[in-house]
């Protein structure tokens, strides 16, 4: 099927022209691109946003902002990269462009709602930010729109809330999209376990988006109705429940969580097997643990609630969950290594973030555990001990496997190789910095710093210079990767179709693929 | 190449699979709703007892009814386009589409009524009354709000398929689109069925 004559993606001319022919494509490979440039400039502006909290927190007292920045900028960080970056993120951006090449497909099911799930995400995103631009002052809640606060506040929560809502609607469909293409459209011979893993987790995770996002939809519509007409669901001063709100909120949030990390596994469960240039061990065992995790993630959300007041049984309840969901993430983690075990392993840059990603993947789940029994949780909970816990496996899960697999399918996106040398420039000064970043934090929750404070005693000083100078070297690092990648993606040297010597369906395609992907649906045997 | 080809593949089973997947994810939605409502009941049991008693019994049962037959006449039609018989096709859905305008039309003069007697969030004199009171009202308005907001995206949704049927961009042959209509419609009469006893019926 190589040296096709049929055009390619990104020169094919379809009904429109120039850049319109980008955001009214119904390709699903442009719109996985159109979700990666979109996601990409928000990450950058959330990690500034990021970059100025630990500016903030370089020294103790005010430093570069007031307290109320401080708040609205950590609101804004957190709505930013969780709605708009991490929940769409993987299955978005790959998912989108290599779900239908990985079951021979030529496209999602339904194409025209997929460009309608990438324009919902636009607008939501829009109406999401116009908070910051509006009369008033700026969400200030943090992202988890905390009642009653978050209806009494008077800053800008309602545009929030509802971006909140429409972006929730874009991944339903994209969720829903993903399962009905896995069900009808894999290749002749494809059986369900002859799909790759990296399917099988986007399939794990469609259900999540499909289950728990209408929940959180709509619990953010109440307290839009609470801020507007007064109902009173979650106002103690109308007889409402403010720990209900709680529940609905982690009900979708801790799936959601699952939503994030189970296509950055699916990722790490490509990337492994094929430099290590072995079959993945324990296929059947990958496939069912992926399903086990988003099984089971639904009935974990009280560990969020642990300090917030509830009965006896449903804390031990909750608890034992949470140390339940932790044997299938163990399970892959296991496979994985079983995979690397006599494989002969070539090293090139997606291979090292794959291997940082099961240090830092590790990290934060075994941190995870310590947060999941009771006794030391009441003592963590919502200390900088969290939000390192939660950084290593949400940022250094997702984030770490979206650059294993952004590297390792570059030159099948642009048919182009990225600069090699300045690839593993940045791997290594970026997860030096994240090191350096996040580990502190660890002993600044233990020690007793609250998280999503503007200040701290000067006991905590030397541990939060540590902390800066991390995000410091890390967003260095991140600068030089994207700046890498871009580069490469105009001025690359011309890759070959199979770089890696990979052996799932997108390495016998051309690079980068024609419109339809393939010119002949292909028999699997 | 002009035409992405993989726009013209037509799967009844996976059109339908996606439907259904979608009211899944309508039912979570108002799952979220129901699970407030038993929370609020559970503590306020008395109180939403005697709300319910503010509320008209016999216009419930006649949306009730209404819902149930539009729920059959919509079915019918599907049946009819199956049989090729377009002219009753297009009878059947302008009575379904008919009776959810009824529904409608009562619904605004119950909710008209309500408002009058100073019944609606953050009024003074619902206020007056009480917590319960408060959160029952509250919740009578939000489900049955949402729940309105379904059947009129359904009568936009049923509007098209009637046009649809006319031009013949529906027929024997490509009928999923209907058939999906009637499912959402099924699950709009659903949640009724469900909100009129807990409403009105529980005193």
């Amino acid at each position: 099927m190589s040296n096709s004559k049929l055009p390619n993606y990104l020169e094919h001319q379809g009904k429109f022209k120039g850049i319109f022919g980008w955001i009214f494509s119904t390709d699903h490979k442009r719109i996985g691109l159109l979700y990666m440039y979109s996601i990409m400039s928000f990450f950058v502006v959330g990690a500034i946003l990021g970059l100025l909290m630990k500016f903030e927190l370089i020294a103790p007292g005010k430093t570069i902002m007031e307290a109320k920045t401080y708040n609205a900028i950590f609101t804004l960080h957190g709505i930013t990269m969780i709605f708009l970056i991490v929940v769409p993120g993987i299955p978005a951006i790959f998912g989108n462009f290599f779900l239908p090449i990985l079951i021979g497909a030529k496209d999602v099911f339904y194409p025209k709602l997929n460009l309608l799930s990438w324009w919902l995400y636009i607008i939501g995103a829009v109406v999401a930010i116009s908070s910051q631009f509006m009369n008033g002052a700026s969400p200030d809640t943090g992202w988890t729109f905390y009642a009653p606060y978050s209806f009494k506040t008077q800053s800008n929560v309602l545009p929030a809330l509802i971006g909140a809502f429409i972006l929730g609607f874009s991944s339903i469909l994209t969720g829903l999209n993903f399962i009905v293409t896995m069900h009808r459209m894999r290749a002749p011979g494809m059986k369900w376990l002859k799909m790759p893993v990296f399917p099988w987790t986007l399939y794990g995770t469609a259900w999540i988006q499909l289950l728990a996002t209408p929940v959180v939809g709509i619990t953010l519509l109440m307290v839009v109705a609470e801020r507007v007409l007064n109902i009173g669901f979650f106002d103690p001063a109308l007889g409402g429940d403010p720990v209900l709100y709680q529940h609905l909120f982690w009900i979708y949030s801790h799936p959601a969580v699952y939503i994030m990390i189970l296509p950055a596994m699916g990722v790490i469960s490509e990337v492994i097997p094929t430099f290590a240039r072995k079959a993945i061990f324990g296929y059947k065992a990958v496939v069912i643990s992926s399903l086990l995790i988003a099984f089971v993630g639904y009935f974990v959300w009280g560990h969020h609630m642990f300090t917030a007041g509830m009965s006896g049984t449903s804390l031990f309840a909750f608890s034992f969950l949470t140390f339940l969901v932790a044997i299938p993430s163990a399970i892959k983690i296991f496979n994985w290594m079983a995979t690397l075990y006599k494989g002969s392993i070539l090293l090139r840059t997606p291979m090292y973030w794959a291997v940082s990603f099961l240090f830092v993947f590790m990290i934060g789940g075994l941190s995870g555990m310590v947060l999941g029994a009771l006794a030391i949780n009441v003592h963590l909970h919502d200390t900088a001990f969290v939000v390192s816990h939660f950084h290593f496996i949400v940022f250094g899960g997702v984030g770490f496997a979206f650059f294993a697999g952004i590297h390792y399918w570059f030159p099948k996106i642009y048919g182009k190789m990225y600069d090699a040398g300045w690839a593993d420039t940045g791997w290594i000064v970026f997860f030096f910095g994240f090191l350096l970043l996040y580990t502190p934090m660890f002993y600044l929750g233990i020690a007793g710093m609250p998280r999503r404070y503007y200040d701290y005693v000067p006991e905590f000083h030397f541990a939060n210079i540590l902390s800066s100078f991390g995000a410091f070297i890390m967003f260095g690092g991140l600068l030089i990767i994207i700046i890498n990648l871009v580069r490469s993606a105009r001025k690359g040297q011309k890759s070959e179709e199979n770089p890696w010597g990979g052996k799932s369906l997108e390495w016998t395609i051309s690079s980068p693929p024609i419109v339809e992907n393939f010119e002949e649906i292909p028999e699997i045997k | 190449m002009t035409e992405n080809s993989a726009h013209d593949h037509y799967d009844h089973e996976g059109s339908k699979l996606g439907m259904w997947l979608f009211i899944f994810t309508e039912l979570l939605f108002f799952g979220g709703l129901f699970i407030v409502y038993a929370v609020m009941r559970y503590k306020n049991g008395t109180a939403f007892g005697l709300a319910a008693e503010e509320l008209d019994v016999s216009i419930g049962a006649i949306n009730t009814i209404i819902l149930l037959i539009s729920s059959a006449t919509i079915a019918m039609s599907i049946t009819a386009i199956q049989l090729k018989k377009k002219k009753l096709t297009i009878i059947l859905l302008a009575t379904t589409l008919i009776l959810a305008l009824v529904f409608l039309v009562n619904k605004y003069f119950e909710w008209g009524a309500k408002i009058e007697h100073g019944l609606y969030p953050g009024s003074e004199s619902l206020h007056q009354l009480g917590h319960g009171e408060v959160l029952f009202f509250g919740l009578y308005y939000f489900m049955t709000g949402l729940h309105a907001l379904h059947i009129i995206i359904g009568i936009v949704f049923i509007a098209v398929m009637i046009a649809k049927v006319q031009n013949e961009k529906l027929n024997v042959d490509r009928y999923v689109q209907l058939e999906n209509a009637g499912l959402y419609w099924h699950l709009v009469d659903i949640i009724w069925i469900f909100l009129f006893p807990l409403f009105y019926l529980i005193a």
